[in-house]
């Protein structure tokens, strides 16, 4: 435990060092507020909906899965990789699952302090719809969003660990993302198990049914907590067979 | 301390080493010395706990590498060869975050005496992507001090290091051993010679060599080499010395130098400058030629034929540089 968290507090400290977290974080928030900017001139001007807070959950999801998590991930493991400090790392007193934990445990911090910060987002709309935002959609989705970084970067840190490159991590992980997106569509075609399994798999569906309409439903809990677990099981495999090379 | 048993590496299908045998006691410091691509790097991977061997046992302090990785590594302190740093952090912070993942306490003083230690006491807030690759490659040590380790793994601890400096980490080195077991790698054999009570010479993987630096050097050399610097006609001064008794053979290296050998247990060196200063040549130097770490190899790794004299023209590397 202790090791786990020396190593995420150092991946935390070291986003807020480094220009490109900065740099994300404030193209993150200016795309989302950007998006909810343009998302509440539409509907003055058309009239044709109110904004709400289902639909700022919906256009901020993009940039967090396909930019955020990609772009912050990449560097965990291969960067160390890379430059050699991984040598130092497996040489240290710690064991692969903790600092695969760590790893994770340090992005994830950053995330739920991004994510946080966007919380200024729903309190100015709060502030220009009548009569108000819906308070159980506002935290289920928040719950949701932090769910779904949590899987997604676990992700991104096992990818991280199968590379040097920090590109290479970034578009494997951005592709895995897209992959596990739309994995819930081709259920259409298929019928019986196998749909069930592709639904079963789908982020979204664990998302656009439940957190968004207001509900914490415990399969979705239990669906996103497993893929993270499993993700980082991968990882400190994938660190362990590194050693064997 | 040390017990190294039938170690053997493969990266795929290339054998980086083989069969290797060692042991290292408790307070011994050992040099391990071989050319590029001997494998000291692969050997020092293993005992650092950084990767299992192919085959082999390797125990550290009784631990065994792949049973007891951990406990092993809590025990050793190492420097890798690409020295490991992050450039974003300070000295000080990269330390202070090595000293709480090796759970020291009191993290911060120990951080500030391996810091002067390593004598960057003045940059101990410099970021470690500003200082100079001497600096740096202190850093990595000081990390490798950090926890008083009982052992002491060096992969090439004083490349890129100015010789002022070069000295000092060898004086560090020679004390740190003083407790604790050192085993250090370098291709510089004077370096070996200065530091370490022992020396593993490994080629291509195999050990060829383990002996007390001195009797290694008696062993491989059986006769003594000196150089002659010197003013005036240096292939006529090489065929006079040719015919003193005791010498074997000499030749002029270069338009000013001459290289010659004795037989073992004969001191030539007085009877040698009489005939130079006799001929009416002007004597500047007369210094013993130690063997080089090439023509070590080359006597150890080619035992059929004998060692090669350096080439004419060639003047031989002075013992500070590379071999
Ligand atoms: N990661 C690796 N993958 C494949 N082969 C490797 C790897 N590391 C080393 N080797 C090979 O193993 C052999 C021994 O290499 P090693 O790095 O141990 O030598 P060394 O004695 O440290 O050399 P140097 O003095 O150049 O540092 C070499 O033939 C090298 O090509
Ligand atoms: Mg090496």
């Amino acid at each position: 435990m202790h090791n786990i968290w020396v190593i995420a507090k150092r991946e935390y400290k070291l986003f807020f060092i480094s220009p490109i977290a900065y740099g994300l974080l404030f193209v993150t928030l200016l795309t989302l507020g950007g998006f909810l900017f343009l998302d509440i001139l539409y509907a003055t001007q058309t009239q044709a909906f109110v904004p709400n807070i289902q639909r700022t959950f919906q256009l901020f999801i993009f940039p967090l899965l396909f930019l955020s998590v990609p772009a912050i991930t990449m560097r965990t493991l291969a960067e160390e990789n890379r430059a050699g400090t991984l040598e130092l790392l497996l040489t240290a007193p710690v064991t692969d699952w903790e600092l695969v934990f760590g790893k994770w445990l340090g992005t994830f911090f950053f995330f739920v302090t991004s994510i946080a910060l966007t919380l200024v987002y729903p309190l100015i709309l709060n502030s220009i719809v009548d009569p108000g935002i819906d308070q159980g959609v506002l935290i289920s989705g928040y719950i949701g969003l932090i769910l779904i970084t949590a899987a997604m970067s676990a992700i991104g840190v096992l990818v991280s660990s199968f590379f040097r490159n920090q590109v290479a991590a970034l578009l494997v992980t951005f592709g895995v993302i897209i992959l596990f997106w739309v994995i819930g569509s081709p259920a259409q075609l298929v019928d019986g198990v196998a749909a069930d399994v592709l639904r079963y798999l789908s982020l979204t569906e664990h998302f656009y049914d439940s957190f968004l309409i207001g509900l914490v439903r415990i399969q979705d809990v239990v669906y996103y907590l497993s893929m993270t677990a499993i993700a980082l099981f991968l990882g400190s495999i994938s660190v362990e067979a590194r050693r064997w090379r | 301390m040390i017990r190294v048993s039938n170690l053997t590496k493969d990266y795929g299908s290339r054998r980086a080493i083989s069969d290797l045998t060692f042991n290292i006691e408790k307070g011994e410091i050992v040099a391990f010395l071989g050319p590029n691509g001997a494998g000291k790097t692969t050997t020092m991977r293993i005992l650092s706990g950084y990767m299992p061997p192919s085959q082999g046992i390797v125990e550290v302090n009784g631990f065994d590498i792949i049973e007891q990785s951990l406990e092993v590594r809590r025990l050793v302190g190492y420097l890798p060869e690409t020295v490991p740093l992050y450039p974003d952090l300070s000295v000080f912070e990269y330390l202070k975050f090595m000293a709480d993942l090796r759970k020291i306490k009191q993290a911060e003083d120990r951080v500030d005496e391996v810091i002067e230690m390593v004598r960057l006491g003045d940059r101990s807030n410099s970021y470690i992507g500003n200082l100079s690759k001497g600096m740096r490659q202190r850093v990595g040590l000081a990390q490798a001090l950090l926890h008083k380790p009982e052992v002491l793994i060096l992969d090439e601890p004083t490349i890129g290091l100015d010789p002022a400096q070069i000295i000092e980490v060898r004086n560090l080195i020679r004390e740190v051993g003083r407790e604790h077991t050192v085993l250090l790698s370098t291709h510089i054999l004077p370096e070996a010679q200065q530091v370490c009570s022992r020396v593993l010479i490994i080629n291509k993987g195999k050990i060829v060599a383990e002996d007390t630096t001195e009797n290694l050097q008696n062993r491989l050399t059986g006769s003594v080499r000196f150089r002659i610097r010197l003013r005036g006609d240096a292939s006529a001064a090489a065929q006079k010395i040719g015919q003193i008794h005791g010498v074997l053979h000499a030749q002029a290296a270069d338009t000013d130098l001459v290289e010659f050998e004795s037989a073992p247990g004969q001191d030539v060196r007085a009877e040698a400058a009489r005939v130079i200063v006799q001929s009416g040549l002007d004597l500047l130097e007369l210094q013993p030629a130690s063997l080089s770490l090439e023509d070590i190899f080359l006597q150890l790794t080619q035992e059929e034929e004998p060692a090669p004299t350096p080439e004419l023209g060639q003047p031989e590397p002075a013992p500070e540089m590379e071999a």
